[in-house]
């Protein structure tokens, strides 16, 4: 069960979504608006929010923005087909994951399940792992806090998992197939535009470390313990 | 400028010769006229002037001659008549009875011909004929002497005088005017294929601009116009040219906008399909969940709505697509995969890694970059087709080939099947591509001939029977967009063997192959 912000301006979509997750035993709270959105955010305090771009009021890029300036709840972007360039921008504006509508219940929860998903799937079931440092960077695995000279970084939950994945193996090079895999759980197929766009974010994030994150050309990326 | 090998056959070339062969035939024509008149006026009047002053001569020195002259007395009549025109060349001879008596001695008069002394014999007239011997010419003169009374009877004196005059200086004359006639005739030629030069510029300039415009035309330049320049029937040509250009330009912009506009009109429509089937199909999953607790009749009503709204939504879907083709909007996102693990991914994704055989190269030997997702969709809808519309056995192959050249697509069948299959980090060699090819066989009855060209046009259905499949009916349209939309080339055919054979062909690597 999670708590879920709803933010679509379509009635009917609305209701069949809100209706849809609750069926599946999801607490949803739903805006029609993105301001109403961002008031609900602070009472609802939900686990992931699903937003539509297409909204009155304000855009939906600028209500993820909003988001991100001092939150890091996971958040799918619902898109149009056919509006490549949003899904470019809204993933750089912070999305965790997007979907196309008309999208089945099942398909969202399944995006909602990857990325509530606390921890990288390939550390679970371990014994406790003991944070590490890379340079300035320290990532400590069990508490799943990353620091940058002692200082928090916040990060979204698809940039930490992605920085997981990545360190996790230092010096090997991953695809973007397969961090589309490991993180999004997305299929082989999946948009690597993802992984891109996530990258950039981290970087952005990391600073001076950005450099951490090397990338292959033709091939992928790769972390750099030193 | 003409070019050589039609040279012949060219206006240019046409109008020189016309004006050349005009030119000469009135150079010569005129020249044969002038020459005959002149020539005969000059031998006329040289004739006249001679036969006068034969005449002249005998009729003075006639009194001086006895009735009935001797041999002696003839020759001393030959001799003062040649004598006195000794710059003339004359030669004389006088006959009387059967004696002859020339001016000179042994002279024989082989220009005087037997008719002529027969005419002068008998019809008592002055007779004077032309004759050529021996490359010169001569105007041999004959005079018979006549006896007149003051009645005007004539008797004949049984006296008869010939002259033969050599005619050099009317021959000099003749040739002189004839290569006069044939000097002019050549300056008349030039000047002729001058003129038809130039003239030909002045027809061709036009109908140049006029065949340029036509090339650009048909290369799509709609807007192509000449400028018109006079009133001759080049320029009314030129006029009729922009007024078809301009038809042209008008119902094709006026095709173009309503087929812009029926784009736009499937693009929109599936847009505002969107909406109602996104609230659908977010709750066709809680149908489906809650379908196992309805009455019977309900619960089937209920799975029908779900499998419907799937369906609906595939098909909003591929028109969205489609539309995005068609605006020009659909992106390639490439990246480098490895093409056998793709094909892996997309069979395993729908499980139908159990139906397909497979032909791949090993895991890393074929690395290329695609746009990851079309090529699922490719790989996907190819082999839905096959396993849908064919019967199994179903075989997919991926092969790596060569080809020399770009584009050369006659070859590329030949080329494609006996190359080098899966072999890794091929080198491209200059002028060769290298090429990616996905083959999706299937052991059914195959696709109607009839049916072949059509395959990939949308919502065709090679048959009637088929109205009704999971299928939208653009997936092998999509395919095919989705292939060129990577600069590649696809193909329907039957194998010989029977069963439909797709064949994709996609560029592979950018010159940094394998990284």
């Amino acid at each position: 069960m999670s708590r879920v912000l709803l933010i679509e301006d379509d009635p009917a979509v609305r209701r069949g979504v809100e209706w849809a997750l609750r069926h599946r035993g999801h607490d949803v709270a739903a805006a029609p608006t993105g301001e109403e959105g961002l008031t609900l955010l602070r009472s609802h305090r939900p686990d992931v929010v699903v937003l539509d771009l297409m909204l009155p009021g304000i855009p939906g890029l600028d209500v993820c923005r909003r988001i991100r300036e001092h939150d890091q709840v996971p958040i799918i972007i619902v898109t149009a087909r056919g509006d490549d360039i949003d899904v470019v921008v809204g993933l750089e504006a912070g999305a965790d994951d997007y979907v196309v509508k008309p999208v089945r219940a099942s398909v969202l929860e399944a995006r909602m399940r990857a990325v509530l998903r606390r921890t990288a799937p390939d550390t679970e079931g371990r014994t406790r792992p003991r944070p590490r440092t890379y340079g300035d960077l320290a990532i400590d695995r069990a508490a799943l806090v990353v620091t940058h000279r002692g200082e928090p970084v916040p990060l979204a939950p698809s940039e930490l998992r992605l920085l997981l994945a990545l360190s996790d193996a230092p010096g090997q090079v991953l695809s973007r197939q397969q961090l589309l895999e490991q993180v999004w759980e997305h299929s082989y197929h999946g948009d690597v535009r993802l992984v891109d766009a996530c990258v950039k974010r981290l970087r952005g994030k990391l600073g001076g470390d950005s450099g951490h994150i090397e990338t292959v050309r033709g091939f992928g990326y790769r972390f750099r313990a030193a | 400028m003409v070019r050589m090998p039609e040279a012949v056959r060219s206006l240019r070339f046409r109008l020189v010769a016309g004006f050349g062969l005009i030119a000469v035939v009135s150079a010569l024509g005129t020249g044969a006229l002038t020459f005959r008149e002149a020539r005969t006026g000059v031998l006329q009047q040289s004739q006249d002037t001679v036969v006068n002053q034969f005449r002249d001569s005998v009729d003075a020195l006639l009194p001086d001659v006895p009735s009935q002259p001797d041999r002696a007395q003839l020759g001393s009549l030959v001799f003062s008549l040649a004598s006195t025109h000794r710059s003339q060349h004359w030669r004389v001879l006088a006959t009387y009875r059967g004696v002859e008596a020339p001016s000179e001695a042994g002279d024989d008069f082989g220009e005087l011909t037997a008719a002529l002394r027969h005419s002068v014999e008998t019809r008592s007239v002055a007779v004077f004929q032309r004759v050529h011997s021996g490359g010169a010419s001569a105007l041999v003169v004959g005079l018979p002497v006549v006896f007149a009374d003051g009645t005007g009877s004539r008797a004949d004196s049984g006296l008869a005088l010939y002259l033969v005059v050599p005619q050099t200086t009317e021959q000099r004359y003749v040739s002189t005017l004839v290569s006069a006639v044939e000097r002019a005739a050549l300056p008349a030629l030039g000047l002729a294929v001058l003129l038809a030069l130039f003239v030909a510029r002045g027809v061709l300039r036009p109908v140049r601009a006029l065949r340029q415009a036509t090339r650009r035309m048909a290369d799509g330049h709609l807007d192509t116009r000449l400028s018109v320049h006079g009133s001759d029937e080049l320029a009314d040509l030129s006029a009729a040219f922009n007024e078809t250009a301009v038809a042209l330009e008008r119902s094709v912009s006026e095709l173009r906008r309503m087929e812009a506009q029926a784009r736009r009109f499937v693009a929109d429509v599936s847009h505002e399909l969107r909406t109602p089937l996104a609230a659908m199909s977010a709750v066709t999953d809680v149908l489906d969940d809650e379908a196992v607790h309805l009455e019977h009749g309900t619960a089937e009503a209920v799975q029908l709505i779900g499998e419907e709204t799937e369906r609906l939504v595939r098909l909003v879907n591929d028109l969205m697509e489609i539309s995005r083709f068609d605006a020009g909007a659909a992106e390639l996102h490439l990246d480098e995969i490895d093409m056998a693990e793709s094909v892996r991914r997309t069979l395993a994704a729908r499980g139908w890694q159990d139906r397909v055989t497979v032909r791949l190269p090993p895991p890393g030997a074929l690395r290329t970059p695609v746009d990851p997702r079309r090529f699922d969709v490719v790989v996907a809808n190819l082999v839905g087709n096959a396993l849908r519309h064919g019967a199994p056995p179903v075989t997919v192959t991926l092969t790596a080939h060569r080809e020399p050249g770009a584009g050369d697509a006659a070859k590329a069948g030949a080329a494609g099947t006996a190359g080098a299959a899966g072999t890794a980090g091929f080198a491209r060699a200059a002028g060769e591509r290298s090429w990616v090819r996905l083959v999706v066989a299937d052991s059914g009855p195959g696709i109607a001939p009839d049916a072949l060209p059509h395959v990939f046009e949308r919502f065709y259905k090679a048959s009637s029977a088929r109205t009704r499949s999971e299928s939208s009916g653009l997936g092998l349209a999509i395919t095919a967009e989705n292939v060129r939309l990577h600069g590649g080339r696809i193909r329907a055919e039957n194998g010989a063997a029977g069963g439909a054979v797709f064949t994709v062909d996609l560029p592979a690597g950018r010159g940094d192959g394998r990284g």
